[in-house]
């Protein structure tokens, strides 16, 4: 049998080194070869929810709704209130769904963060590949999404665009940060259960997406105001409606980008201080 | 001017981890094209040696350069042109082996030509071309670790590091990764490599250290450690149980250069092992088994340590 000759010479200094933001491409490539093997599953279930979703609750459940007059919701249909809640509520589910377990699965069980680790990739760069996928499916759901919506006909304003962009933001703002929790985690993924019942499903039901936070009793609004979705909520649905103000609007980008720095910064840190031991 | 042939220079080189010592101030240079060791049992620490010299786990003291670089502010630069084997083989099992080569080769910012050409090659010397198009998960232990080893020649790189090449395979998997390692090194691949297998230390390094307890214990060929720190020949006796520690006593009668009781066997480190049985026998002792053999590794471990390597 001939062995095929293998080339091992000098490289040339700083060969295989490049920017932060190549070095993150490279990272966020591995995610797309992936990808390209469960991609039409994807594409099924954010069509089917959407769907689900907007016709059960928006039609069905909006048609008793609808009854009892709509002025608690600004004076529009229930299908119109619901579309653009339920849409930053999908952006934080896709954004849960891409961080803590893939994340927990490349540092722990198939160590392919670790991999990468020993190539010129630094920890930050392994992090902000990860989260360039995850804004990837973001934007593709969010798209997904506003179509739906519009073949639903709830949608009220061609502002409607810009919620697109105000999602993914949305996501963003628990990806970071859960990827930054994720990566530490070293035994059991129990947390992950704690997160997705008391975290992710009472945001789900209580941030305005299904009814406006004003229908709760005063003590529990300061906590709903808080949290991201809320104002992901907020956001696209001034946008869907119309009703969008400059002040209200900036307010909300504003939260929403510095969770996304604070969780840049923590993710940054968490990812060198685990795969860098 | 630092010697250009010298790749990797340590001097005091030290990991702690909290109050922990895992590496306790070692010192020693790996030249190019040299196959080098670390031969310890598990918790010695190899693997944070290692894990220092990937440029993934900052010293906590000492020196270290890496290619005339310092692995604290040119870790990428230095990663570029290194070559990783990990005791884990951190393989992406959902992806097919060609897959898995091209993400990796990614990583290093090489174009999919390039990539495409080597995997090609890679896989003929790995001998897995036609398992190509596979999926990983299901192979074998064996065929992961030679896919591992052609992973980690995708940049062509300078060293290769190797932790624990053939841990959990079974003989003839070594066997087929020790023959593709071989033959990287007689194409000049300079191998640095920890084990806690003496065969795999003498059949592949020029040069090893021993290591125990975060320290290098000594430091040699293969060969020189041998005729260092043990005798020519070792006679191994086997005692039945109730006998064991009688004839061991005896036995401090039979001219040797050192004699080890251990719990199951007694060696005895003689010139002549021949003799020495006919010495055995001479005192009345009739031993359960007796086997003459040439000192290995394990006996220079022993000698300096006190302790077996798969003690741990």
């Amino acid at each position: 049998m001939t062995i095929p000759a293998l080339r091992v010479r000098p490289s040339k200094p700083g060969a295989g080194v490049a920017r932060p933001g190549q070095m993150a491409v490279r990272a966020f490539q591995s995610w797309l070869v992936n990808y390209r093997r469960t991609w039409r599953g994807s594409i099924y279930s954010s069509v089917l929810m959407p769907v689900l979703y907007l016709g059960a609750m928006g039609l069905g459940l909006g048609t008793l709704v609808n009854k009892h007059g709509t002025a608690g919701l600004g004076g529009v249909s229930y299908l119109v209130f619901l579309a653009p809640g339920l849409m930053a509520a999908t952006a934080m589910q896709t954004a849960v769904g891409e961080s803590l377990y893939p994340v927990y699965t490349a540092v722990k069980w198939q160590q392919t963060y670790q991999a990468a680790a020993a190539t010129p990739l630094k920890p930050g760069d392994i992090f902000r590949g990860h989260l360039l996928f995850t804004t990837m499916r973001l934007a593709m759901n969010m798209t997904i999404f506003l179509v739906i919506m519009s073949a639903f006909g709830s949608v009220r304003s061609a502002w409607v665009v810009a919620a697109l962009p105000a999602a993914v933001l949305t996501g963003l703002a628990f990806a970071a940060p859960l990827d930054a929790f994720a990566v530490t985690r070293k035994n059991n993924d129990q947390a992950f259960n704690i997160i997705f019942r008391f975290g992710m499903i009472p945001l789900f039901l209580f941030s305005g997406t299904f009814f406006p936070v004003t229908q709760l009793p005063g003590w529990v609004r300061p906590l709903a105001y808080v949290t991201p979705l809320w104002h992901g909520v907020a956001l696209c649905r001034a946008l869907s409606l119309g009703s969008a103000d400059l002040v209200g609007s900036l307010g909300h980008l504003a939260y929403l980008t510095a969770i996304v720095i604070l969780g840049l910064l923590a993710g940054e840190r968490a990812y060198r201080r685990r795969l860098h031991v | 001017m630092p010697d250009p042939d010298v790749l990797i220079r340590a001097r005091g080189l030290t990991k702690r981890f909290g109050q922990f010592t895992a590496v306790d101030g070692i010192d020693f240079e790996l030249r190019r094209g040299e196959a080098f060791g670390f031969l310890g049992p598990n918790g010695a620490g190899k693997s944070s040696t290692m894990r220092m010299i990937g440029c993934v786990s900052p010293p906590s003291g000492g020196e270290l350069s890496i290619l005339g670089l310092d692995p604290v502010i040119d870790g990428s630069a230095i990663r570029a042109r290194l070559g990783v084997v990990p005791q884990e083989d951190t393989l992406d099992v959902e992806l097919t082996v060609r897959e898995n080569l091209l993400v990796y080769g990614r990583y290093f910012g090489l174009a999919r030509a390039v990539i495409a050409d080597r995997t090609s090659r890679l896989l003929d010397f790995v001998q897995l071309s036609e398992r190509a198009d596979d999926h990983v998960e299901p192979l074998s232990g064996g065929m992961k670790r030679r896919l591992t080893i052609a992973r980690s020649l995708i940049n062509e790189p300078e060293v290769l590091i190797l932790d624990e090449p053939t841990t959990g395979l079974d003989p003839q998997a070594r066997h087929v990764v020790w023959d593709r390692l071989f033959r990287l090194k007689q194409q000049g691949v300079t191998l640095i490599l920890t084990t806690h297998y003496m065969d795999e230390a003498e059949q592949l390094c020029d040069r090893l250290v021993v290591m125990d307890g975060g320290k290098i214990a000594a430091e040699g060929s293969p060969r020189e450690l041998i005729e260092t720190y043990s005798s020519r020949e070792v006679l191994e006796l086997r005692f039945s149980t109730f006998e064991h520690d009688q004839a061991a006593d005896k036995l401090a009668a039979v001219p040797a250069e050192r004699t080890e009781v251990l719990a199951d066997r007694v060696l005895l480190y003689v010139a002549d092992g021949d003799s020495a049985m006919a010495a055995v026998r001479g005192l009345g002792l009739e031993p359960l088994t007796s086997l003459v053999r040439r000192s290995t590794l394990e006996d220079v471990f022993l000698k300096l340590t006190g302790r077996r390597l798969e003690d741990g």
